[in-house]
């Protein structure tokens, strides 16, 4: 039993990696119908600003206690990251759009610039590995032979507020309920007097800060950076927000749950060697019998 | 036209006969960078030295030695690649490296099928050089290794039962989790209660490491790369795992202990060669690489030294230089098979018939400082 529990919080955290990640994808996908599959670079250039960020703040130059260092690299490292967004928006995205090219090619541009961070990272800082100080000292909680560490109950929490959190945006809130209509008809919202671009952007930011979050808790769980860290655990989120029905913030929810859940049920009962065959099986299966997702609905007004 | 062609190649050649052209296939990216990084600092030292003394004597006249490194990206595919780039587009006449059994184990085989002579410092799986006259080694072999960790484990930590975590798509860690796990059973020390994998780019290993400390072993074994380590004892600590980790020889990296902090410290593993209290050529060595670099020099930076030093021995014994590759290959390969023992700096060796090294092994314990101190030496 208890090995039980405890396998279900080592799936809760390795699921919230990719539900937050997976949000990211939903978001941008939701309101411009593009798959930005640079978005796990993003976390991965997320992680990498919470490690500058978090080298300076604790550094000899401002000298914080790690605690205050952390509460101050949550915002930081989510405003950064957030910039990085809009500027791969602006620079890349933008452009194409004004121009009416083909959604496909801005998939194209996409994955381009994924690559791009990647290598331009590997570049500047090296194949070296770097080492995330640790931020949050580190409690052990035994419960009746499950353990958990307070960085765990971090991380589940967080993913659970960051899904809460947008799900009010998206449908509470009127800059929600604009993203809503970009992706109901981009054409007549300019008509209704909404900003269209500066809500598209307000997209990314929401999508690149909580990469840049996501970056941060990763960086602090597994705490060794390298410059393609965010290229596997990024196609799996984007499958794993496939599978709840892109463009819909519960099923990036629940499918990113859903994968951490199955990869680690299937290491636990089978050899490590089966994991992804046994995980994307399931998953094609679930897309076999509901090719548009758990939560999706065949072309309609999503997010 | 073709006379400007042969005028060029005949130009190159005259060229050549004055210099002897070494290939280095080194993990300079990917996994493991540092690797790659130490070697290429071991080896520039040596080029050095060679090149500044006018050269190395062959036959009574002095060559000059030329060292080309090539990137292999920590991968086994890259690793063929980068070897017959090197006996194709650079012509050289000897290969040295890769390190990682992972790489060594393919390019091995590339060597040989070209007839080109390739020494890997560093690894330690046998199919490296199995059947392959033209690769030979300067580490010792996993099958002679496996045995040390399970006997030393059983020894130092009264262990009764063992688990294994390894990398299942490395060729290094899963043959010596193999082998660890039968010369464990033969010993008749115990059983090994988990036998568990994970990938390469894994970075959760908690459903793992749930089944290992569900089985409740005495001490749990993971020859994994340096990387890894650091992920997996901390990951381990937190799932409250409070006993011992034994490693090997891929541990054996400065990094581990900036990547993995004083989770590690207390830790044991086996490898080439213990840099705290060395003596004699081993200590000239490691200082002198710690003045030109500033860091200590791992294991993989003493063995490329030794693989050179091998390799320019086979070549002396060759007798003479000629400027085409291919002749000069087969003579340094007779070279090679020539040496019958070696004295490097990570202890001498004897060479068996499959051009593997017979020496000894070292078990380093990780200090609360963070260095890797000389434990307690086990030669076969």
């Amino acid at each position: 039993m208890d090995f039980i529990i405890q396998n279900i919080l080592n799936a809760l955290q390795w699921g919230s990696f990719y539900a937050l990640i997976a949000l990211g994808y939903t978001l941008v996908y939701g309101v411009l119908r593009l798959i930005n599959f640079a978005h796990g670079d993003i976390f991965m250039v997320g992680a990498y600003i919470a490690f500058f960020v978090a080298g300076f703040l604790l550094g000899p130059m401002v000298g914080l206690s790690p605690l205050v260092t952390f509460l101050l690299a949550v915002p930081l490292t989510m405003f950064l990251t957030a910039c990085v967004g809009v500027t791969l928006e602006r620079v890349a995205y933008r452009p194409l759009r004004r121009k009416g090219a083909h959604r496909l090619y801005v998939v194209i541009t996409a994955l381009m610039c994924g690559l791009i961070l990647e290598y331009s990272n590997l570049a500047v800082l090296g194949a070296s590995r770097l080492k995330f100080p640790e931020l949050v000292e580190k409690t052990i909680w035994n419960l009746g032979g499950v353990t958990i560490t307070n960085l765990k109950v971090i991380v589940i929490v967080a993913a659970v507020a960051v899904f809460i959190f947008l799900n009010f945006i998206v449908t509470k809130t009127k800059i929600g309920m604009a993203m809503r209509g970009i992706s109901y008809d981009k054409f007549a919202i300019p008509l209704m007097g909404i900003p269209i671009d500066a809500i598209i952007v307000f997209t990314f930011v929401l999508g690149s800060a909580f990469a840049g979050l996501a970056g941060l808790l990763f960086a602090m769980s597994y705490p060794v950076l390298e410059p393609f860290m965010g290229m596997i655990i990024g196609w799996k989120a984007f499958i794993a927000a496939v599978v709840g029905g892109i463009g819909d913030i519960r099923g990036a929810f629940y499918g990113g749950f859903l994968l951490g859940f199955i990869e680690v049920g299937v290491v636990t009962v089978f050899p490590s060697t089966y994991r992804d065959l046994f995980a994307f099986t399931i998953l094609l299966v679930i897309l076999w019998m509901k090719p548009t997702g758990l939560f999706g609905m065949p072309q309609s007004t999503k997010i | 036209m073709l006379v400007c062609c042969a005028f060029l190649l005949a130009g190159c050649g005259e060229d050549k006969a004055n210099t002897i052209k070494i290939g280095f296939n080194l993990p300079l990216t990917g996994d493991i960078p540092e690797v790659g990084e130490g070697s290429k600092n071991a080896a520039e030292m040596y080029l050095k030295d060679i090149n500044d003394a006018g050269g190395l004597e062959v036959g009574g006249q002095k060559y000059m030695l030329e060292f080309v490194y090539m990137d292999n990206e920590s991968k086994a595919e890259s690793a063929t690649n980068v070897a017959l780039k090197l006996i194709d587009q650079e012509n050289v006449v000897a290969i040295i490296g890769p390190n990682s059994s992972k790489q060594a184990v393919p390019a091995g085989g590339t060597c040989n099928d070209n007839h080109v002579p390739m020494i890997s410092p560093w690894s330690t799986n046998p199919n490296t050089t199995l059947d392959r006259p033209w690769v030979f080694r300067a580490a010792f072999l996993d099958p002679f290794q496996g045995p040390v960790v399970a006997d030393f484990a059983a020894k130092k930590f009264d262990a009764k039962t063992s688990a294994v975590l390894f990398d299942v798509s490395n060729d290094y860690s899963k043959g010596l989790a193999e082998i660890f796990k039968s010369s464990w059973e033969a010993k008749n020390l115990g059983p090994v209660v988990a036998f568990e994998s994970h990938g390469t780019k894994d970075q959760d290993f908690s459903a793992q490491l749930t089944t290992i400390i569900a089985a409740n072993p005495d001490f749990i074994f993971v020859p994994d790369n340096y990387n890894q380590v650091a992920l997996i004892i901390q990951q381990a600590r937190d799932l409250g795992y409070t006993g011992p980790f034994m490693g090997s020889d891929a541990w054996g990296t400065p990094d581990l202990i900036k990547l993995c902090g004083d989770v590690c410290f207390g830790n044991y593993f086996s490898t080439h060669y213990a840099a705290a209290g060395a003596k004699g050529a081993t200590k000239v060595f490691i200082d002198r690489y710690e003045a030109a670099y500033g860091a200590t020099p791992a294991d993989y930076a003493a063995l490329t030294w030794d693989s050179i030093g091998i390799m320019l021995e086979a070549i002396k014994n060759a007798g003479k230089v000629v400027s085409d590759p291919v002749e000069m290959r087969s003579l340094i390969r007779d070279g090679l098979s020539a040496i019958k023992s070696f004295d490097g700096i990570t202890g001498s060796s004897k060479f068996d018939a499959q051009g593997d090294p017979i020496k000894c092994a070292v078990v380093v314990k990780i200090s609360d400082k963070g260095e890797f101190v000389f434990e307690e030496s086990v030669c076969p």
